[in-house]
């Protein structure tokens, strides 16, 4: 290969080691095609549904269903959904549930993550033991449903958030990660007379903007996805979180959320495309999320884990 | 007790210290046993000589922080731990006002719901169509994120690698109602296949109620909700692996399949092994909200699981002891299975969940 096609070559892609073969047409095409059929097989069922969600009535009666190429398009499931009524109430709620939860949870990772991170304190390996070994049971469903009725949190938000409020695992993530902050910079501020708390705040958490922000979307996710807890704990349909009310629409064949049930009826709108849109409302907020975690996930991780 | 690169003889095993996050952090927690090394040593030998009293002064602050977290734990994991006794019980929650003091106010009847459970054909059903999910998904779903992230792996662009990955990893944030939704509109009774397929003339296609083909559909949407955070980890632990290797490797003649075969598998090694004995170890676990959701669509008999089981019994029929019995021998084989998987990876010289 001339110098001069190398060159070209290296301005469109990175370089490859010298001593790697250069891939051969087939090989190339086998590995773009397999791919692409990868990503087409998560982005494919997404798009239709999508699609189906924009488009207008009659488009869905043309095509007796879901819609995969869009003709036309329209918002008016969307206006329909958020303006008041079951769905509207039920993104409240799940809105509501994943804020109050995820703080919750990161207020009490992040003291204990910080409150174990000096080995040799006293209680240190206790209450990490005491920790740990909930990572290898679980305390079974049914011991757990009687606690949480004999507490009285059946029929309130806070039997979405208690029971689940602390992971273990990310409570190790954001310990490994502050004891692998330099213990010169904590020892100073000890030495200026700040106390734990103040140390924590204003030294630690700064230092660790990327960590905290992977694990409090971890928990907002966690929160945004639950529904089995909504599911035995509450009963009062008004209640229910998104990922319910999508359970009822779509798993049960519920025609359309209450309140558009007339609607749909008289023909103004599709089950069909209302479902969809209740559906694309309930994974925005993970798409959005995703990439963001994604990019941090390694270099959080990572960074957190080696240093022990 | 061993840590992870002390006790291998040099370059036999991984070439690179792979860690997955998981293991890495469970092990920088094992590791506090440990003398720690020179520097930071300081503080920690000399608080076994400080009396408590005085510690108890020191670290007050921090204990108050950690307490929290123990509170909830001790709640809502220690005390439901204790309350699996209703498994020896004829539990009745109306004796009492509260579920709890319920517990004290019923018969205990020791082993008899355990001997019910031995002869019971749905639970047998149940264990069954577990253990049959756990082996299918073992074998078809495993192998995927390695393969895909080998792919990746192979792939030099960076814009290409990045988008990819994206994709792919995309479907693991979906909750699994969401997951089951999109499966149904693809493979469901008004679903795109069978509205294309009618639209030609068959009609009646209808993959998500047929019982017979439900394990390999459920095993089809884990491999899609899951295996992008697979590749993920997998990929985290490729870039570990130096490239002298490959370099050495394609110095001494080694093609491209052998590198993979001789270089990238071996440094693969300690992550696959992990998440196995991870796998193993929740092997009665296989996907209960998967299950739940699709109950009433596929039937009892192909998507009833020890999980659901426990679920119906319990919550739905209100038989608590014998629901609670069922869940204390899936917990306590669950252990075990945890502890045995381990085992079996200490035995094979790698490390594990945890250290020995």
């Amino acid at each position: 290969m001339s110098l001069n096609t190398q060159l070209v070559r290296s301005l469109r892609a990175p370089a490859r080691p010298v001593w790697e073969e250069e891939p051969g047409r087939t090989g190339l095409t086998a590995k773009g095609g397999l791919l692409a059929l990868c990503c087409l097989g998560v982005l494919g069922p997404l798009w239709i549904v999508i699609v189906t969600s924009l488009s207008p009535k009659p488009v869905i009666d043309r095509v007796g269903g879901l819609v995969v190429i869009p003709q036309g398009i329209t918002f008016v499931n969307y206006t329909e959904l958020l303006s008041g009524g079951q769905v509207s109430r039920a993104i409240m709620v799940s809105v509501g549930v994943t804020f109050a939860g995820t703080l919750f949870s990161m207020a009490v990772s992040v003291l204990a993550a910080y409150g174990l991170s000096r080995p040799g304190s006293l209680g240190h390996r206790f209450f990490l033991m005491t920790m740990m070994a909930t990572m290898f049971f679980g305390a079974g469903l049914i011991p757990t449903y009687l606690l949480v009725q004999s507490l009285g949190l059946t029929d309130t938000y806070l039997s979405l958030i208690l029971p689940s409020a602390v992971s273990v695992f990310n409570i190790l993530v954001l310990r490994a990660f502050f004891m692998g902050i330099s213990p010169e910079l904590t020892e100073s501020a000890r030495i200026d007379g700040a106390g734990d708390l103040r140390i924590l705040l204003t030294i630690i958490m700064p230092l660790s903007r990327a960590v905290l922000a992977v694990i409090s979307l971890f928990y907002a996710v966690g929160y945004w996805s639950a529904w089995f807890n909504a599911s035995i704990y509450l009963t009062d349909q008004q209640m229910m979180p998104l990922q319910n009310v999508l359970i009822q629409l779509v798993q049960k064949n519920t025609e359309a959320p209450t309140g558009l049930q007339q609607a749909v009826r008289t023909g103004q709108l599709s089950a069909l495309g209302l479902q969809m849109a209740v559906m694309v409302l309930a994974l925005i907020p993970v798409a959005i999320a995703s990439p963001f975690v994604q990019r941090h996930f390694k270099k959080g991780m990572l960074t957190g884990a080696v240093k022990g | 007790m061993s840590l992870m690169a002390g006790s291998r003889p040099e370059g036999t095993r991984s070439p690179a210290a792979v860690e997955e996050p998981v293991a890495a952090v469970t092990a920088a927690a094992a590791k506090e046993r440990v003398p720690r090394k020179a520097g930071r040593v300081s503080r920690a030998s000399r608080a076994g000589k400080v009396p408590w009293r005085i510690r108890l002064r020191r670290d007050r602050t921090l204990i108050l922080m950690t307490l929290p977290v123990i509170v909830l734990l001790l709640v809502f994991n220690y005390i439901p731990l204790l309350g699996n006794v209703v498994a020896f019980q004829d539990y009745d929650p109306y004796v009492s006002s509260n579920g709890v003091t319920a517990i004290f106010h019923s018969p205990w009847i020791g082993v008899e719901q355990f001997s019910r459970l031995a002869d019971d054909p749905l639970f047998w059903s149940a264990a069954k169509n577990t253990i049959v999910l756990f082996v299918l998904q073992l074998v078809l779903f495993f192998p995927i994120p390695i393969a895909l992230a080998l792919l990746i792996n192979s792939v030099i662009r960076p814009r290409v690698r990045a988008v990819a990955q994206a994709i792919m990893y995309l479907p693991h944030f979906f909750s699994w109602v969401l997951v089951v939704t999109v499966f149904q509109q693809i493979f469901g009774g008004a679903g795109i296949i069978a509205q294309t397929l009618e639209n030609h003339g068959w009609s009646g296609f209808d993959l998500m109620t047929n019982a017979s083909l439900f394990k390999y559909l459920v095993t089809a949407q884990a491999v899609w909700k899951d295996a992008g955070w697979g590749i993920i980890v997998f990929l985290a632990a490729l870039a570990a692996v130096s490239t002298d290797l490959y370099e050495a490797a394609a110095m001494d003649g080694a093609g491209r399949w052998r590198r993979m075969w001789h270089v990238t598998l071996p440094a693969l090694r300690p992550v696959i092994a992990l998440l196995l004995v991870l796998r193993v170890g929740d092997a009665l676990s296989v996907g209960f909200e998967q299950f739940l959701l699709q109950r009433d669509a596929v039937g009892v008999g192909a998507s009833e699981v020890l999980d659901t089981y426990v679920w119906n019994m319990g919550i739905q029929n209100g038989d608590f002891s014998y629901a609670a019995a069922v869940g204390l021998v899936k917990g306590v084989i669950g252990v075990c299975l945890v502890l045995g998987a381990n085992k079996f990876a200490h035995l094979l010289g790698e490390q594990g969940v945890y250290q020995k």
